[in-house]
């Protein structure tokens, strides 16, 4: 299909970027964050085929693409098809959009701690989602009304109090870590007043869980991300530019205004697809952008920052399930965990090679 | 609207770049008023001033990125305003002052990133921006810097490599804010000599603010001396700077003598103990 | 050249006077509000009653004053300075406005101390919690700290930062596991991290105030390596400023402040991450203004905020950091539109 060509090495100047190119389209990509990425994508689906074959119904990987090719009995495919398959697609889905994300609001920024909380977002989804579980009794589908009216009701008081003659990125981390304060002492104190079983399942929900995760929960995130595919990838040359300043960006004929606008709202609406599939699952969105920087040695970038968010969260619901297997635990411990540990073991490695 | 070529250029009332009446400020501070500017076609022109006399902004309010509170800025006869952003940047290139490497980017990427305006979403790098990148690297000498990390440059190489990205942009029009900042003499020597190349060869029409006087004077076609936001005088450097053009610019007493190498006029300050004197 | 006209140290000094009475204005407010709450609460007494139990002591008023307002209202003040103060400190140490205390991990630290006592070691007061408390955020905090500078090249700000988030991060995985696997836990634990200073009594502030005031002191010491420190490693150690060890005994201050601090109300996040901007829009970039208003108005937004949350919901409390943030937001909205937010 498509071949990779590197740049014409044999001049004077080598060039660190390589073209993904076929007939009249080509993409400029680095050949270590293509390396990178397709390492991550093969990572991921070797998780995904043990996470298909493990359970109470234990199969082969053998056995699980047989099935999935529909080689199998209707018994396999019930496992894999309906139980399965849907949670390990979330997961993969809403790792993509997390990880795009905080790649998108980590540039925008231009800070290694921005990331989508930053709009308020998450926050105000927890928010209202306790506030309409909690007070108002929440039914079935209520918490994610309430995530989501909250969330952008949030996200657009954040950016309309950061926006004074444009966005600046400082302005909108202070108006957002203000607003992310603020609402998180109100879940506690919401926590600290409702009945104990209710502040026991508003808490899983916090933490972000995939437990019951089926073809419904693929379809809203699956549609979120097939959605914002083609504005990603449109706008990440402009991004790249505008890391390098306003009006360096200008100079080059980036519109700084409206494409940082639209940067912000389609980091909004991945946040939001991935928040009212699985809940606010905390880091995923600060650490894959960092975490495939230094794996592939450029700057943050969104496509490989999407693909190591869903290995990231593919592992940890693996993990949510087997290291626990009766309890139910909420993907976003172990995501915590691991994604925690596992950046702070490339810093440690790194700071041996002494480059950051 | 969208202008694809620009008009030939005899069809023109005027250069390719002027600047009528402009009134730059920044919130309540006023830069300038009534700035009028006119750019010859063709011409190596050095912009000198004092610190903070508004060359910056000046060069900024050119490349549409202050728009100006009066007055506007004509590009091939059309206000730069009515363009689209990405017909300017392929017309008309700017190298700021003080300019941000993101963490981590190599130079070849930094100046990869010159080429924005040339790509289009599908087509992102062609054979031609291939070239650009290469041909940027080696007129700047950066060429054997290009794996290497931007943040790990000295002052003087990472000064180059922006240069780079600024030619790789590859516009007929390129204003350059003071582009030999942190460069010794032989770079300095070296950036200029590659401006008046790209002028000679008829390719560009280059702007620089420039600090150094002397170099200023020796290279500029055409020299534009500014003080308080307005121009003072404006033509060849042979006819404008004299004692009395520098006395009140730089307000600095000084004689001019001519330049051994090249005949332009060389700028020297009174020496400490006769600075009451007057100047010949 | 005779360009320049104004001599510096009038400029300096007319700014001096302004600041000097801003300090003493500050410091009126903030004994004003500590009356108040000695006095006012679900049950109000008379000034006079609470001056004569505070001197002779022998009244009614005794059990409520002495017994409950005076602790209460001494540890808000001495959570209100550590809290403003260790932020400072970050946002200064780590030249990023996003620092706060927590940066360090202090405030995981803490909470996964208090998660285990409760959880595993069957500890279930507040003044057994504060050990443990403190014991974990010292214990984050070195981990942080070590992560961040290890190699050759120091402390990075970006560095320990990341570094900061990535233990927070793993820490508060496994707070919400253990919580998540027990009711009980989970009972207690949402009670302690609400944060607020109901129920406080002296041995509480007995515990914490050392701890408080050591780190205040270590870090007035810093006050000028700090200055050095803003305008970047390379100048900082240029003007002779000992960067690794501003930084090495930052660290240290910061987790005495902010380890005793939530040890002793909780997590409460928003006094040290705002007081420092809110007094930076004050007295400008100056650690050696900044800190002593610090230490003034940090009191003063949590003396007011624990005051208040005793009086909207009367006779029941709202919690002190439920109204630090809801009184510190708007203002800190307020501030960040109004100027041009001053970079650190
Ligand atoms: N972003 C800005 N906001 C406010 N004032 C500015 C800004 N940039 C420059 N100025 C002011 O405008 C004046 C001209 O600045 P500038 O054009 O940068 O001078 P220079 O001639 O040294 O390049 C100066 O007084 C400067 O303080
Ligand atoms: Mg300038």
């Amino acid at each position: 299909m498509s071949a990779v060509k590197t740049a014409r090495r044999a001049q004077a100047a080598p060039h660190t970027a390589a073209r993904l190119a076929w007939r009249g389209w080509s993409v400029l990509w680095s050949p270590r964050a293509v390396l990178a990425s397709a390492a991550v994508v093969l990572v991921a689906l070797g998780f995904a085929l043990v996470q298909l074959g493990v359970g109470d119904y234990p199969m082969s990987p053998g056995e699980v693409l047989a099935t999935l090719t529909g080689n199998r009995g209707e018994a396999q495919e019930f496992v894999i098809f309906d139980l399965r398959l849907p949670r390990l697609l979330t997961a993969g889905l809403v790792g993509l959009a997390l990880g795009a994300s905080g790649a998108i609001f980590q540039s925008v920024t231009r800070n290694p701690l921005g990331s989508p909380e930053i709009m308020g977002f998450t926050m105000g989804a927890s928010a209202g989602a306790v506030a309409m579980v909690l007070v108002f009794g929440g039914q079935e589908g209520s918490g994610m009304a309430g995530a989501l009216i909250g969330g952008f009701a949030t996200a657009a008081t954040v950016y309309g109090l950061a926006n004074r003659r444009g966005i600046q990125g400082f302005r909108l981390i202070l108006v957002g870590v203000a607003a992310t304060a603020l609402l998180d002492s109100l879940i506690s104190y919401l926590l600290l007043r409702a009945r104990l079983q209710d502040a026991e399942s508003a808490y899983t929900w916090l933490v972000g869980s995939l437990n019951g995760a089926d073809w419904q929960q693929v379809q809203i995130i699956g549609l979120t991300v097939i959605v914002m595919i083609v504005p990603v990838l449109a706008i990440g040359n402009q991004m790249r530019l505008l890391e390098m300043g306003d009006d360096l960006a200008q100079g080059l004929g980036v519109r700084v205004k409206p494409t940082r606008l639209r940067l912000l709202l389609i980091g909004t609406v991945l946040c939001a697809g991935a928040v009212a599939t699985a809940g606010p699952i905390a880091f995923v969105a600060l650490a894959a952008p960092q975490i495939m920087r230094r794996l592939t040695g450029g700057s943050v970038s969104i496509v490989p920052a999407a693909l190591m968010g869903a290995l990231i969260l593919i592992v940890s619901d693996l993990a949510a399930q087997r290291v626990w297997p009766d309890s139910q635990m909420p993907v976003g411990i172990p995501t915590l965990c691991i994604g925690g540990t596992y950046l702070a073991w490339l810093l440690y490695q790194q700071s041996r090679a002494s480059r950051l | 609207m969208k202008i694809e070529n620009p008009p030939a250029a005899d069809a023109l009332p005027g250069n390719r770049l002027r600047a009528h009446n402009l009134s730059l400020r920044y919130g309540e501070r006023v830069v300038a008023e009534n700035l009028s500017i006119d750019i010859p076609d063709g011409s190596l022109t050095m912009i000198v001033g004092p610190n903070a006399c508004g060359k910056s902004t000046l060069l900024r309010a050119l490349a549409r990125l202050l728009p100006p509170e009066r007055g506007s800025v004509v590009l091939d006869g059309e206000d730069i305003a009515k363009y689209p952003s990405k017909e300017v940047a392929r017309r008309l290139g700017l190298l700021p002052q003080t300019s941000i490497a993101p963490d981590g980017i190599t130079v070849a990427d930094l100046v990869a990133r010159g080429r924005f305006p040339h790509q289009k979403f599908l087509r992102q790098w062609s054979a031609d921006d291939d070239v650009a990148v290469t041909n940027a690297l080696e007129r700047t000498n950066t060429g054997d810097l290009a794996t290497r990390y931007v943040d790990e440059l000295s002052g003087g190489q990472r000064q180059r490599v922006w240069l780079a990205m600024a030619l790789a942009q590859e516009t007929p029009l390129l204003l350059l804010d003071e582009p030999t900042t942190y460069l010794d003499i032989t770079h300095q020597v070296e950036v200029l000599d590659l401006c008046a190349e790209l002028q000679e060869s008829g390719e560009r029409t280059i702007v620089v603010v420039l600090h150094e006087l002397n170099l200023a004077a020796r290279y500029a076609t055409h020299l534009i001396a500014m003080r308080d936001g307005s121009v003072v005088a404006g033509g060849s450097p042979k006819e404008i700077v004299t004692p009395e053009l520098i006395e009140k610019v730089y307000q600095l007493p000084c004689s001019i003598i001519d330049d051994p190498e090249t005949g332009t006029p060389l700028v020297i300050p009174a020496a400490r103990n006769r600075t009451g004197a007057r100047c010949t | 050249m005779s360009t320049r006209t104004l001599p510096a140290p009038v400029v300096a000094r007319a700014g001096h006077r302004r600041l000097t009475l801003g300090l003493g204005v500050a410091a009126v407010i903030l004994l004003l509000l500590m009356a108040a709450s000695l006095s006012l609460g679900a049950e109000n007494v008379p000034f006079a009653d609470v001056w004569q139990s505070l001197t002779a002591g022998g009244t009614d008023a005794d059990v409520i004053v002495r017994g409950v307002r005076l602790p209460r209202t001494i540890l808000a003040v001495l959570v209100g300075a550590a809290l403003a103060t260790a932020g400072a400190l970050m946002q200064a140490l780590s030249r990023n406005p996003l620092a706060e205390p927590g940066l360090l991990g202090v405030n995981a630290g803490a909470a996964l101390g208090v998660v285990i006592a409760m959880a595993h070691l069957g500890v279930a007061s507040l003044t057994g919690y504060v050990w443990f408390a403190l014991i974990g955020a010292g214990i984050a905090t070195v981990a942080v700290y070590t992560l961040g500078s290890a190699g050759t090249a120091g402390a990075s700000p970006a560095r320990l930062a990341l570094a900061g988030a990535a233990i927070t991060a793993a820490l508060t995985g496994v707070i919400s596991a253990i919580v998540l696997l027990s009711s009980t836990v989970f009972n207690g634990f949402r009670a302690w991290s609400v944060g607020t200073l109901s129920g406080r009594t002296a041995p509480v502030v007995i515990q914490v105030a050392p701890f408080i005031v050591v780190g205040i002191v270590l870090t007035l010491f810093l006050v000028s390596s700090l200055n050095a420190l803003a305008l970047g490693e390379d100048a900082a150690k240029g003007l002779g400023a000992n960067v690794g060890r501003t930084r090495l005994l930052g660290v240290v201050a910061t987790t005495l402040l902010c380890g005793a601090a939530t040890a002793a109300a909780g997590p409460i996040s928003f006094v040290g991450l705002v007081v420092p901007h809110m007094v930076r829009t004050f007295t400008g970039p100056d650690h050696r203004w900044l800190l002593p208003y610090c230490l003034l108005a940090g009191p003063i937004l949590m003396v007011a905020a624990d005051l208040a949350g005793r009086l909207i919901a009367r006779p029941g409390e709202l919690p002190t950091a439920l109204v630090t943030a809801i009184v510190g937001a708007p203002v800190f909205v307020y501030l960040i539109r109004r100027r041009r937010m001053a970079g650190l």
